[in-house]
């Protein structure tokens, strides 16, 4: 069992010595999006009715950042370790796969985490926000951190090279995220993209994380929770399943 | 004695490139093993599979009785491997990377065993440097400290003086010999062979994915011949043909050799009949070069 702890802590600590880059630096993105687009957009959108287009869209930004945040913890550690080769080091003790994965998930979780609150806490200025559940507001955050944080072992593990994660990062975890209702209900979409949007696992997180706050959704949060609970379920059994065989890293 | 690592008809390819093609070899507890082979020969591979970090196609290995799949916990418990590429980790100073390695072993509050392989390895001072700031050869010594952090009763080095000065070579290799005597088993890659001679009882050559050669430091050496007979000729001047077939040569040195010291004479004479002027004339015992080259070239030695 400890193998998985030191593992988890060292990758912990490796997001941590360079916190400027991997926490500050995603809070300051965020920021900027919320001055930008409230700054636009506040006086033209009401949401739900009565919230205003500011509350509406910092809780889309926090759970945005949580998700970015957690898939880009366990890939570009991952992809790193491959290239320079020191992935050598976790590989030769005696950690099990599953401990492998555990500690990888759980660091990119604890990373999403705290970007998502540093973005709550420098944004949470600009508008009257309350918390309706911090139960769902915690479930929502934690599974979709770990669903992307799964999502980052695989890609870290199939790209040989940065500039394919950085594809694989553009071509699907950008429009996955950006396509997901962070900026607007998707109630305001044209009915084709409302149904296209239903099939985006990460409308459910950003839609069930924002019922956390506003008791209001575009979909139930027990759907949402199903949804995501699901996407985690089977994501996690695939890269399981990767980490058994020992594509790409043990070969 | 027990065995503490059994390869069973390990076979790997990559592609259409047979890395190992059946490999047989066991090494006894307490033993100072060589694998040695040219470039290609398929030694990191083999060690890679010990290690768990390839899945070979076919074939068993064991270290200390434990198989290296089924069992690859307790099996990577009892193995340290110092890996041939110069890999670390920048993120971390030298005592993180080693308190760390040792928390995946499952070890806490390693730093007295730690502080003793940082003075061994004359990386005390160093201790609290970063890792991207240590020179090539320190980086080198500091993945020998990784591979002894949970004290492994094997130990396997991948070439591990390569690049490495020579002051640190007697530093290593009296560490390993003591590690050695201390009753850990030492597997040796590298391709100075007279470091192999000296280190090694027992040596293992591989070529192409096989093992040609595999037998005592000793025996082999008395493979080919008794003695060798080297010769350094005027410039221009070249062997005659029949000496020039039983002779291998290396920096300009000719080396040939006999059993029996009524063999010098004929080649001698010889030499003198076809005009060559010697400028330097040594007799001795053949040496592990020779023998590899021979063993690589196909031969097979009538005294083996
Ligand atoms: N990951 C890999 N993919 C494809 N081919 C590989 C891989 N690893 C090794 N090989 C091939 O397998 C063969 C054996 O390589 P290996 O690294 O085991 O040789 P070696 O004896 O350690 O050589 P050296 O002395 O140069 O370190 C070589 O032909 C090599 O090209
Ligand atoms: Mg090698």
């Amino acid at each position: 069992m400890s193998g998985f702890r030191t593992l988890f802590y060292k990758e912990v600590l490796r997001f941590w010595k360079v916190a400027t880059q991997t926490v500050a630096a995603p809070v300051l993105t965020a920021l900027l999006y919320l001055l930008i687009f409230s700054h636009v957009l506040e006086s033209h959108i009401r949401v739900y009715g009565t919230v205003s287009y500011t509350a509406f869209l910092i809780p889309g930004l926090v759970m945005m950042s949580v998700l970015q945040n957690a898939f880009a913890n366990s890939s570009s550690s991952l992809i790193q370790s491959k290239v320079t080769g020191n992935i050598i080091f976790v590989l030769l003790p005696p950690i099990s796969y599953r401990e492998f994965y555990a500690a990888y998930v759980l660091a990119a979780v604890v990373r999403g985490l705290v970007v998502g609150f540093g973005v709550l806490v420098a944004t949470i200025w600009f508008a009257p926000l309350e918390v309706d559940n911090p139960l769902w507001v915690l479930a929502f955050a934690v599974l979709g951190g770990g669903m992307l944080g799964s999502l980052g072992i695989v890609a870290g593990i199939w790209a040989d090279k940065f500039d394919q994660l950085a594809a694989f990062q553009n071509f699907l975890i950008m429009p996955l995220t950006f396509l997901s209702g962070v900026f607007y209900s998707i109630h305001s979409l044209p009915p084709f993209w409302q149904q296209l949007s239903h099939f985006n696992p990460v409308f459910y997180m950003i839609d069930g994380f924002r019922h956390g706050f506003f008791g209001v959704s575009d979909v139930s949060p027990w759907l949402s929770l199903s949804i995501v609970g699901a996407c985690f379920v089977l994501l996690g059994m695939l890269t399981l399943f990767m980490l058994e065989r020992g594509y790409k890293l043990r070969n | 004695m027990t065995t503490a690592i059994s390869v069973h008809q390990v076979a790997k390819r990559f592609g259409s490139v047979e890395a190992l093609a059946g490999v047989d070899l066991a090494v006894a507890e307490g033993e100072f093993f060589g694998l040695l082979g040219p470039n290609g020969a398929g030694k990191t591979t083999l060690i890679s599979a010990l290690a768990g970090l390839v899945r070979v196609d076919s074939g068993r290995i064991e270290v200390m009785g434990c198989d290296v799949v089924a069992d690859y916990r307790a099996a990577r418990r009892q193995l340290g491997v110092v890996p041939q590429e110069l890999v670390f980790d920048p993120f971390f100073s030298v005592r993180e990377t080693l308190r760390i390695q040792s928390g995946y072993f499952g070890i806490r509050g390693n730093d007295e065993w730690i502080d003793e392989i940082l003075e061994n390895l004359d990386l005390s001072s160093k201790a609290d440097a970063n890792m991207r700031t240590l020179s090539g050869g320190m980086k080198r010594r500091v993945l020998v400290a990784q591979a002894l952090v949970h004290r492994p009763p094997v130990i396997v080095l991948d070439e591990p003086t390569a690049g490495v000065d020579v002051e640190l070579r007697q530093t290593l290799w009296q560490f390993i010999r003591r590690l050695n005597r201390d009753g850990h088993t030492i597997v040796l890659t590298t391709h100075y062979l007279e470091e192999a001679e000296s280190l090694c009882s027992r040596i293992a050559m591989l070529k192409a994915g096989r093992v040609v050669a595999l037998d005592s430091t000793a025996n082999l050496l008395r493979r080919f011949s008794s003695h060798a007979l080297r010769l350094r000729l005027a410039p221009g001047a070249l062997l005659p043909p029949a000496a020039a077939l039983r002779a291998t040569e290396k920096d300009g040195i000719c080396s040939l050799s006999f059993d029996r010291f009524d063999e010098i004479e004929p080649i001698l004479a010889e030499l003198r009949v076809a005009g060559c002027t010697l400028e330097e004339l040594e007799i001795g015992k053949p040496d592990l070069e020779e023998v590899f080259i021979r063993v690589m070239h196909g031969l097979q030695g009538d005294r083996g």
